[in-house]
C-alpha cells in the first residue's frame, strides 16, 4: 500500500505505476493544516479522471473530531472509493458514529452501504486495547492497520528501528485481525534510502502474520512483493500438494505423505494461499 | 519532398547542396561499399630532431599557417569541464580569421562563450553530434545562414574519410603528454579517460596540436595518441575544469519513475532472447538508461549469466560489471569517470577503441554491429517509433545524436526508456519534431505506463507477452498520454532551415527548421 500526499499533483497522478496492490490517498497526516480544502478538492478530481489501473484505492480521511473529518466523508464518500482509511480508531463507540455518517452519506447519494470497504488504523493505546471489537464490528472492516509513529508518540516511547516498543501491538492488532478474518497491515518503514532495515523488517512483519506494508516511498514497493511473493520453490511445493490432494480426494483419502511428510488440511491452505499469490488457477492443476 | 520516413526536405538547400535523401537504415550498407570516394589523409613531413614544443597555444596556432574558410576541430572528451575549444576560437577570432567551420565532436554548455563568433561570422559552419547550451538555442532561432549538420558518431568518422568534413586544424586536448606528441587522456590532473572520438582527427588534420596540462617524459604511457601524427605540442596551466570532467553521472537515480523504467526494460531484456551466456551490452549514463544496468547486474548474477563485452560511453558501473567478472571485455570510446582511467589503465580487458572502430557503418565491421542489447534514452518518439533526441518540446537544438543511431542500427535489441511525458510535456507523440533515429531500428519502448514492441518484431512481442509483460499498443500508450496532459500547441518553424540531421550513412533523414519568434 502506498502513501500519496493529497496535495501532491505530481505523484497522484503517477500512482498507479509503481505496480502497488493499493493506493492510499492522504488527507490527513502528510498535508499540512493550510493545505486541507486543496488536498480535498484535489483528491476528489484525481480519482475522477486518473486510471490508476489495478491498484486498489483507499483515502485517508482526518478524524471525525476534527475540523477537517466530516467535509472530507462528505466529499470522498459519494466517490465510492475501494476505501476509506480512519485514522486514530479507539472504541467501537466512535466507529458506530463514523458508520451512522458515512451511510447518511451514501443514502443521500443514493449509494449502497456494502461496496465501500473501512480500513482502521490503530495508533494509540486505548486502541490497541479494544482493537478486537473494533475488527469485528462491522462486516464493512475489511482491513486494520497499525500506526507506528504515532502509536510511539501516543505511549511517549522513541520509535525505534528495531520496533521493541510495539512489538506487543503489532501482535495484538495482527491477532485480532485473524481473529475476525480481515487483512491487518504493517506500517510504514521511514528511512527510505535503507533497503536492508525495510527488508528485515518486512520479513518479520510477514513472519508475525501481516498481510501486506505500506510504504511511503515508490522504491520500497519491490522489496516488500519480493517477501511478499512466494518463491519459485514454494510455488512447485504448494503446486504439488494441491495436485496430490485433488488426486487423494477423489479416493476419499483425507491425509497422505509426500516425500515422508503428513500432508493434512491446514497444510493445504497454505498451500492454496502460496498459489492465490502466485495468481496460479487451482482449477487448472 | 518526403523521404521515406515522411520527413518533409528540399531536395536543394542554399549553402549546402543537393540533399542525398535517406533510404533507409541499412538500404546503403547492403552494397558492401560506400559510394563516395574517401580521401587520403595528409603528408607531412618533420626533420629528425626538431622539437614540436610551443611555449603557448596561440604560438601553435600561428604555426599552422590558419586562414580564412578553415576548418576547425575538437573533441569532446572533457564535456563541460572543457577548456580548450573556446580558447583557441578566441585566439583564432584575435587573428581575424573569419568563415571558420568548426567540427567539435560535441558541443556543451561550456561551450556558450563561442556564441558571439557565430554572430561576427568567425564561425559560418557547424558540424557536431550534439549541441546544447545557448549555441543550440540561436542556431535555433537561426543566428547561421548555413545549416549545422548533426551527425552520429560513426557518421561522423565517415564524413572524415569522404572529405564532406575536410580537417585544416585538429587541436586535441590531452591530460598528458610528452614532447612528441604521444598523449593519453587516462593520467594525470584532468584525466578524461579515452580519446576514442579524437583519433580521427589526429590522422586526417592538415596540422595537428597536442596541448596538455600535464607534460610527461617521453614516452608518453599509455599512448592513445601517436607521435607520428602529431605537428605541434603545448603545454598549458589547465586544459578543463576536473571537477566537470567526471559528470558523476556514474550514480544510480534515486527516481522511482526511472527507477520503474529501468527494472521493466530489465525485465523486457531478460525475456527477449538476447539475454544469454556472451551477450554484449551498451547502456547510457545517468538516468533510467543506467539503472537498467544495476538491474540486469542483478539478474546476471542471479540467472549466473556472464556477458561478452560492454560497448560505448563506459561508467565506473560498467568497470565494476568487468571486475566481478560478469563481462570479459570493456571496449571503451568515452569514459565518464576518473575510476574508469585506472581501468583502462590497469587491466588489459578494458580497450579503448577510437570512433571508427565503434560506429563507423563503412568498414569491415565496426563493434556496434557486434552488440547485443542497447538500452537508449529519447526527447521524443513517435508512434512509428522514430525518435528525437536533438531537439526540445521547444523545438529547438538542444541534444545529442552522439551514438544513438549508429548503436540501434547494430543492436539485435534496441530499447528505449523514457517516461511517456515530462512534467506536461508528452514524450510519446503522433510525430516527432525531429527524427534522428529511425524507427525500424527500434525495437521496444519502455515506459512507467507499459511495453510497446515494434510491430516489425513480433516474435519479440510474442516473447515478452508470454512472459507475463504489459505489452501494449504504441497509439493507445499515445492517446493515454494526450488524455492525462492535453493536447499539445504546436510550435511554429518557419521555411529556413537551420540543421540537417545526417543519418550516420551519410544520407539526410531530416531537418531542423527555424523557430518562429512572436512579437
Amino acid at each position: 500500500m502506498l502513501y500519496i500526499p493529497g496535495n501532491n499533483p505530481a505523484m497522484l497522478q503517477q500512482g498507479g505505476i509503481y505496480g502497488a496492490d493499493s493506493l492510499l490517498l492522504d488527507l490527513e497526516d502528510a498535508v499540512a493544516l493550510n493545505q486541507k480544502d486543496a488536498a480535498r478538492i484535489l483528491v476528489r478530481n484525481m480519482i475522477k479522471s486518473i486510471d490508476y489501473y489495478n491498484a486498489e484505492i483507499c483515502v485517508r480521511v482526518n478524524h471525525i473530531d476534527t475540523p477537517f473529518g466530516l467535509e472530507d466523508l462528505e466529499e470522498i464518500v459519494p466517490l465510492q472509493p475501494d476505501a476509506i482509511r480512519f485514522p486514530k480508531t479507539e472504541s467501537v463507540e466512535e466507529l458506530t458514529n463514523l458508520i451512522k455518517i458515512i451511510e447518511s452519506i451514501e443514502d443521500k447519494h443514493g449509494l449502497p452501504h456494502n461496496k465501500m470497504t473501512l480500513h482502521l488504523m490503530i495508533e494509540t493505546a486505548l486502541g490497541v486495547q479494544n482493537v478486537f471489537d473494533i475488527a469485528k464490528f462491522s462486516k464493512r472492516v475489511d482491513a486494520i492497520t497499525i500506526g507506528g509513529q504515532d502509536l510511539t508518540a501516543d505511549m511517549n516511547i522513541k520509535s525505534t528501528k528495531d520496533g521493541s516498543g510495539i512489538d506487543f501491538a503489532r501482535k495484538m492488532i495482527v491477532m485480532a485481525a485473524k481473529a475476525n478474518k480481515i487483512d491487518v497491515i504493517d506500517t510504514v518503514f521511514v528511512d527510505v534510502n535503507d533497503e536492508e532495515g525495510l527488508r528485515l523488517e518486512t520479513e518479520y512483519a510477514k513472519q508475525i502474520g501481516f498481510t501486506g506494508k505500506a510504504v511511503i516511498n515508490p522504491r520500497q514497493i519491490d522489496i516488500i512483493h519480493e517477501i511478499y511473493m512466494p518463491t519459485d520453490p514454494e510455488i512447485r511445493k504448494a503446486y504439488r500438494i494441491i495436485k496430490e490432494f485433488k488426486k487423494n480426494k477423489k479416493l476419499g483419502i483425507g491425509v497422505f505423505a509426500i516425500d515422508g511428510k503428513m500432508i493434512d488440511a491446514p497444510i493445504v491452505t497454505r498451500a492454496t494461499h502460496v498459489l492465490e499469490l502466485a495468481q496460479i488457477d487451482l482449477d487448472t492443476i | 519532398m518526403k523521404n521515406v520516413i515522411g520527413r518533409e526536405i528540399p531536395e536543394y538547400i542554399n549553402g549546402v547542396g543537393k540533399i542525398d535523401m535517406f533510404v533507409g537504415a541499412w538500404q546503403k550498407l547492403k552494397k558492401g561499399w560506400m559510394d563516395e570516394v574517401t580521401i587520403p589523409p595528409p603528408n607531412k613531413a618533420k626533420l629528425p630532431h626538431q622539437s614540436k614544443i610551443c611555449q603557448t597555444l596561440e604560438e601553435a596556432i600561428i604555426k599552422t599557417s590558419p586562414k580564412s574558410g578553415m576548418t576547425v576541430s575538437f573533441h569532446h572528451h572533457l564535456r563541460n569541464g572543457d577548456n580548450i575549444l573556446v580558447n583557441s576560437i578566441e585566439i583564432l577570432a584575435k587573428m581575424g580569421i573569419k568563415n571558420i567551420t568548426l567540427a567539435a565532436s560535441s558541443l556543451n554548455e561550456v561551450h556558450n562563450p563561442i556564441l558571439k563568433y557565430l554572430k561576427d561570422g568567425t564561425i559560418t559552419k557547424i558540424w557536431s553530434s550534439g549541441i546544447r547550451g545557448e549555441i543550440g538555442k540561436a542556431i535555433s532561432e537561426g543566428v547561421l545562414d548555413i545549416p549545422v549538420t548533426i551527425h552520429s558518431h560513426g557518421g561522423r568518422v565517415r564524413a572524415i574519410h569522404t572529405g564532406k568534413i575536410n580537417l585544416d586544424l585538429a587541436i586535441i586536448a590531452a591530460s598528458a603528454a610528452d614532447n612528441e606528441g604521444n598523449a593519453t587522456g587516462c593520467k594525470g590532473k584532468s584525466a578524461f579517460g579515452s580519446m576514442g572520438y579524437a583519433s580521427i582527427d589526429t590522422r586526417y588534420a592538415k596540422q595537428v596540436i597536442v596541448v596538455t596540462d600535464n607534460m610527461v617524459d617521453y614516452p608518453c604511457i599509455p599512448i592513445s595518441i601517436t607521435q607520428n601524427f602529431v605537428d605541434y605540442v603545448v603545454k598549458i596551466d589547465s586544459i578543463g575544469d576536473a571537477s566537470k570532467i567526471a559528470t558523476g553521472s556514474t550514480r544510480i537515480t534515486k527516481s522511482p519513475i526511472d527507477l520503474r523504467i529501468a527494472k521493466l526494460a530489465a525485465n523486457v531484456i531478460e525475456h527477449s532472447g538476447s539475454f544469454k551466456n556472451g551477450f554484449s551490452f551498451q547502456v547510457g549514463a545517468g538516468g533510467a538508461s543506467l539503472a537498467v544496468a544495476k538491474y540486469i547486474r542483478e539478474k546476471m548474477k542471479t540467472s549466473e549469466i556472464k556477458g561478452s563485452f560492454i560497448l560505448g560511453g563506459v561508467t565506473s558501473y560498467g568497470v565494476d560489471m568487468l571486475n566481478e567478472g560478469l563481462f570479459n571485455t570493456i571496449f571503451d570510446v568515452q569514459s565518464f569517470d576518473a575510476a574508469v582511467c585506472s581501468s583502462l589503465i590497469d587491466n588489459s580487458h578494458h580497450i579503448e577503441i577510437p570512433a571508427a572502430l565503434y560506429a563507423n557503418p563503412f568498414n569491415c565491421g565496426c563493434m556496434t554491429n557486434k552488440l547485443d542489447i542497447v538500452v537508449l534514452g529519447a526527447l521524443e518518439i513517435d508512434t512509428n517509433f522514430n525518435v528525437n533526441v536533438i531537439t526540445g518540446s521547444d523545438g529547438t537544438i538542444r541534444g545529442a545524436s552522439g551514438g544513438h543511431s549508429d548503436t540501434a542500427s547494430g543492436a539485435t535489441l534496441t530499447v528505449v526508456v523514457c517516461p511517456s511525458f515530462r512534467g506536461r510535456i508528452p514524450i510519446v507523440k503522433t510525430s516527432i519534431h525531429t527524427v534522428v533515429t529511425p524507427g525500424e531500428s527500434i525495437d521496444v519502448l519502455v515506459t512507467e505506463r507499459g511495453i510497446c514492441v515494434n510491430p516489425l518484431k513480433p516474435e519479440l512481442e510474442e516473447k515478452l507477452i508470454k512472459a507475463g509483460l504489459n505489452i501494449r499498443k504504441i497509439e493507445d500508450l499515445q492517446i493515454e498520454v494526450e488524455s492525462i496532459v492535453g493536447k499539445v500547441q504546436e510550435i511554429e518553424f518557419t521555411d529556413k532551415i537551420v540543421g540537417l540531421i545526417e543519418y550516420r550513412d551519410g544520407t539526410i533523414i531530416d531537418v531542423i527548421r527555424q523557430v518562429k519568434h512572436h512579437g
